[in-house]
């Protein structure tokens, strides 16, 4: 037992002799829980998850013996829990819509009966060791928890369970360790949150996220166990962003952090997630997604640790062989606790207030993304996707600047293209991926061999269109050749007909890979026509003047991705509404260009 | 304890008292200063330990004779008493009297500083409130239990515009209107008579309650007047079931009065002085904005702040807009142009809009129109930027129908009287009759099936 000696906000330095760095302790009359940041002689100082107010100097601390840690089972998805773990449905139960202080609950449930299915390849006498698969209950409809022997763990399989229902505190299994303990075997365990979970090893041979959004996949893509972030200023679209990549990716399971940001936003999730199906296994959405709660206006701490609540569950359904998706809104909060709690403890600021250990901070995060070979030789991924939140929208700032140089994908959204509505305002002159060439592989053998071809020939279009535009501001389009003028039309046709996406229209909302294709080789296709009669000497008044133009903006939104036969069927109209001009121009429309 | 008084003070600067030898001090404890004169100050304890602990006080530190300053522990957070009796009363920040009446007595006190609302306890706001005003309403609509600021600057008619809101704001079909908690820090006398005769005039006195800190009052009170206001609003909301609005003016104010103690405090500035946790403390205010499962009332939450500089990017604003469910954007150019209400379109949002709107709110192509709007606008300013270079006359036949179409939009459809109250389908014919100066080629964002039924007044002919 130790003692409160004084409390500086969610910074307490207490007396507790031989508590460990990183160890939790309870602390007060509140039993509000905490952490050991550091420590002197028989001194040391906690960062607390909640609100501190009422609490004295004086008060009782005790160590509780353990570092903070998450409990890994089946009844983690469709949950939505706080900071540090907590429950939120059964919190509120517990204590009403407000949250109380010092309360304690489990974070998965205890009277829940799981389903067991004892592996079948496992009998008593087998050598076990971390990660291999004891059995599997089915968690959800769409997911088969794999229950595995904790990592680290190595012994003789005394006993497994028959098939049956099992509660989290019965054991399934019964195990002889190296030096001759007997342990139990569960359905869950815990584990530290601020150490990567252990894998065989790392397999970089990976395939593309689809996340449905043209410009992330088209353009900018994604690997599953890749690195990507979101920097944008306020309402240029990266919470959108974000949701959408939750709802329309080809993952298996989704973890969704909310760090320091609305709470109404989680409220959108939990409303709109179970009524929406997935479109690759067709189950409702809130079947494979997991939420992490730590809204802007709830203890600081618990905002640090909720990044790393979320990475832990993430490779937990890695090491069962799945591939995770786990997005962040926004680490810029997270750091920003980093720097509240460092700027208590008197550290030294670097920049922006920001303490010296943020750039390793950010870089250790985004390691723990990647595709592994688990330790039961299944292969998985965790996919890392945070937001950041520039002060000011100026990427210059730490948290961006950082973030950029430990991510392979950056989708820089603008606050132009949001103030025209412009969406998503993805920047692609701002953004890059380095996925292209692993992209390019299975798009080829996918979707389109001529996917590369065509995708360099899209950001050409846009590229000159940069800089007609510049020459067009300095002298009007008066001073462009018709060829050019051309390009910018189909310039705006990339921009317009396949960039910009509405996540809000429910035909838009997710597109299909190959859809993605059939509109960029579409709006390509009008180009490369026009550019073939334009050599013919048709004027480029009248091409500008076809009413096509303004269809081929509304393709996104008039077939989905179930309609692909009738939007390709757009292919004949263009052919149909040239015709007129190859004829008239002295030439058919089969002529070799 | 509560009884003794400790004449212990070993610092006063900056609103924060330094004590010596306090034992067993809570944070966040209420504390009475009293001073040499007899007069009372109202704390509160900020950083307790056995050496030191210090003490805000919101009345300010100013001429405060460290040997003859007594302070009292009072062993209970701040608190506000709340009663239905609440309703037509005026306050300080910290919760007493200021309309020369008796304070408020009630057993129900809660700690103003609130708890968190739990994310799962929410209901995500929906409802479609008609301000009146069309690049609100038609543009960037407010919906019950949404934080919608306004992002105002010196000179600006910020005043006129939320008084006109408040006069006019309701669900269209419902009358029941709104209670409205006003929390003024920092504004001046004739902005508050202003306020004051405003809600006169529209009836809302017997529905209203006000904080005020004026102007020439302690800046320190700033930093807990909203809490306590907001602590009232929570009570008529969610104990009293009715629909609170609360507007709170002006949020630099308040930000400023922080950067002070801050500063006194000798905490890590992150940014133009303010401390990194400038972010956490305004959301623990706007948070508290919202709707919750299976309760009646709501509140909905309108904070006015002005811009330093006309600068967006101010951390005020800045953070602000990172917290809030949107921005209605004033600007200087249109207030020029002599355009009322100045709302600057391109940077003002409502992230709320989008579930609050449609068939089963307002009309179906209310989306799909403001969308519209907000992109032909912006090309129409492109193109405005461009004619300014190269001039007008060079201009193609469809830039020119753009120039004009954004002439109208500024004067016609953003353009309004302060009394002219219009309802949403006027809104959405004002912004087809807009639309309609474009050809249907370029208003690709509309569906053909609405572009068919209203482009060029369709529907009336149909009607007729
Ligand atoms: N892809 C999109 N489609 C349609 N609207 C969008 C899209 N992305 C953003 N928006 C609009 O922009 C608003 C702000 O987006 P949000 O993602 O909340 O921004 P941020 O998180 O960057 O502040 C949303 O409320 C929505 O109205
Ligand atoms: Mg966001």
């Amino acid at each position: 037992m130790g003692e409160v000696l004084e409390i500086n906000g969610p910074i307490v330095s207490i007396r507790l002799p031989s508590v460990l760095n990183g160890e939790q302790v309870r602390l007060g009359r509140l039993s509000l829980i905490g952490e050991v940041i550091a420590r002197e002689g028989d001194q040391a100082l906690v960062q607390v998850y909640e609100s501190t107010e009422g609490m004295a100097p004086g008060e009782r601390v005790e160590a509780l013996g353990h570092p903070l840690s998450v409990e890994l089972g089946p009844g983690l998805l469709g949950q939505i829990v706080d900071g540090v773990q907590r429950p939120l449905h059964a919190l509120q139960a517990e204590s009403g819509d407000y949250m109380a202080r010092g309360i304690q609950v489990p974070a998965l449930d205890r009277d829940t009966l799981w389903p067991f299915l004892p592996s079948e390849t496992l009998a008593p006498g087998d050598t076990l060791t971390g990660g291999q698969i004891l059995g599997t209950v089915q968690e959800t409809p769409s997911i088969l928890h794999r229950i595995l022997v904790p990592p680290g763990f190595e012994g003789e399989l005394l006993e497994l369970a028959p098939p049956g229902n099992y509660r989290l505190e019965q054991a399934v299994g019964r195990a002889r360790t190296r030096d001759g303990n007997t342990v139990k075997l569960y359905l869950y365990q815990r584990w530290p949150v601020r150490v990567p979970r252990p894998y065989g090893k790392r397999n970089d041979a990976a395939r593309p996220l689809m996340t449905g959004q043209r410009i992330l996949d088209t353009f900018f893509p994604l690997l599953k166990g890749g690195k990507g972030s979101v920097p944008g200023p306020f309402g240029a679209g990266k919470t959108i962003l974000q949701h959408q990549i939750a709802r329309w990716s080809n993952a298996d399971i989704v973890i969704y952090v909310g760090c320091g940001e609305r709470g109404n936003e989680l409220v959108d999730i939990l409303d709109s997630f179970p009524r929406l199906t997935d479109p690759y296994s067709k189950r409702p959405l809130m079947e494979r997604t997991l939420l992490v709660a730590n809204t802007s206006n709830m203890p600081v701490v618990a905002r640090e640790a909720s990044i790393y609540v979320g990475v832990t569950i993430a490779e937990y359904y890695r090491d069962q062989g799945y591939d995770v998706v786990m997005v962040a809104d926004s680490t810029s909060r997270w750091a920003e606790a980093l720097r509240e709690v460092s700027g208590r403890l008197g550290q030294m600021p670097v920049e922006e207030g920001y303490p010296a250990y943020l750039a390793s901070r950010i870089a250790a995060f985004y390691e723990r993304a990647g595709r592994v070979e688990t330790l039961a030789g299944n292969t998985g991924s965790v996919t890392l996707i945070g937001a950041v939140s520039p002060p000011g929208g100026d990427f210059s700032e730490p948290v961006t600047s950082h973030t950029k140089e430990n991510v392979q994908v950056f989708w820089a959204l603008s606050k132009e293209l949001a103030d025209a509505r412009h969406y998503p305002a993805v920047d692609w002159n701002e953004s890059f991926s380095g996925y292209v060439t692993e992209a390019a592989r299975w798009w080829a053998q996918e979707v389109d061999a001529d996917w590369e071809a065509a995708r360099s020939k899209a950001m050409a279009l846009l590229a000159e269109d940069r800089e007609l535009s510049r020459i067009v501001n300095l002298v009007g389009p008066e001073a462009l050749s018709s060829a050019q003028r051309w390009t910018l039309q189909a310039a705006t046709l990339i921009r317009e007909g396949l960039l910009q996406q509405n996540a809000l229209d429910p035909v838009d909302s997710f597109c299909s890979p190959q859809k993605q294709y059939a509109l960029l080789a579409l709006m390509l296709e009008i180009h490369r026509e026009g550019t073939r009669l334009l050599a013919r000497g048709v004027p480029v008044q009248r091409l500008l003047a076809m009413p096509l133009l303004a269809q081929a903006l509304r393709l996104k939104h008039t077939y989905s991705s179930d309609q692909l036969a009738e939007l390709l069927e757009f292919g004949n109209e263009i052919r149909g509404a040239l015709a007129p001009l190859h004829s008239e121009y002295g030439h058919s429309a089969e002529d070799p260009p | 304890m509560s009884i003794a008084e400790f004449r212990t003070a070993s610092v006063a600067r900056g609103g924060l008292l330094y004590m010596r030898a306090v034992p067993d001090v809570g944070l966040g404890e209420r504390v009475l200063v009293r001073d040499h004169a007899n007069r009372t100050r109202n704390g509160q304890v900020i950083r307790t330990g056995p050496d030191v602990v210090l003490i805000q006080v919101f009345e300010g530190t100013d001429d405060l004779d460290l040997e003859r300053t007594w302070v009292r522990f009072l062993d209970t957070p701040f608190q506000m008493p709340l009663a239905p009796t609440v309703l037509g009363r005026v306050f300080n920040g910290v919760g007493a009297p200021a309309d020369q009446r008796p304070p408020l007595v009630s057993a129900l006190k809660r700690d103003v500083n609130g708890a968190p609302v739990n994310p799962a306890a929410r209901a995500y706001p929906k409802e479609f409130i008609q301000t009146g005003l069309s690049a609100i309403d038609g543009l960037n609509s407010l919906v019950r239990g949404q934080k919608l600021p306004v992002f105002s600057s010196s000179g600006l008619p910020h005043n006129r515009l939320v008084a006109q809101l408040v006069r006019q704001a309701r669900l269209p079909g419902d009358d029941s209107g709104f209670a409205v908690v006003f929390a003024a820090m920092g504004i001046s006398h004739s902005d508050a008579r202003f306020f004051r005769e405003s809600f006169d005039d529209s009836g809302v006195l017997r529905n209203l309650v006000m904080f005020v800190n004026l102007a020439d009052d302690p800046p320190i009170e700033r930093l807990i007047l909203p809490r306590t206001a907001l602590t009232v609003a929570e009570y008529l909301a969610f104990d009293l079931d009715l629909h609170v609005l609360v507007v709170m003016t002006d949020m630099t104010n308040y930000a400023e009065a922080l950067r002070e103690v801050a500063t006194a405090k000798g905490d890590v500035p992150s940014r133009k002085g303010y401390p990194g946790y400038l972010y956490s403390d305004l959301a623990e205010i706007y948070e508290r904005a919202g709707r919750i499962r299976d309760r009646h009332g709501s509140i909905t939450m309108v904070p006015v702040l002005s811009m330093p500089s006309d600068d967006i990017t101010h951390p005020i604003p800045d953070l602000t807009g990172y917290i809030t469910e949107g921005q209605i954007v004033l600007g200087r150019e249109l207030h020029h142009k002599g355009i009322y209400p100045p709302i600057n379109v391109p940077p003002s949002l409502s992230r709320l809009m989008k579930d609050g709107i449609g068939a089963d709110f307002t009309r179906e192509d209310h989306a799909q129109v403001a969308t519209q709007l907000y992109a032909s606008y912006a090309r129409a300013l492109d193109i405005r930027n461009l004619a300014s270079i190269i001039g007008a006359e060079e201009l193609s036949q469809i830039d020119r129908q753009y120039l004009a179409f954004a002439e109208a939009f500024e004067q016609r459809f953003v353009g309004q009287g302060e009394d002219e109250d219009r309802s949403i389908v006027e809104t959405l014919t004002l912004g087809w009759d807009t639309l309609s100066m474009l050809p249907k080629s370029e208003l690709t964002r509309i569906s053909e099936k609405d572009l068919a039924r209203y482009h060029n007044g369709h529907e009336q002919d149909s009607a007729a």
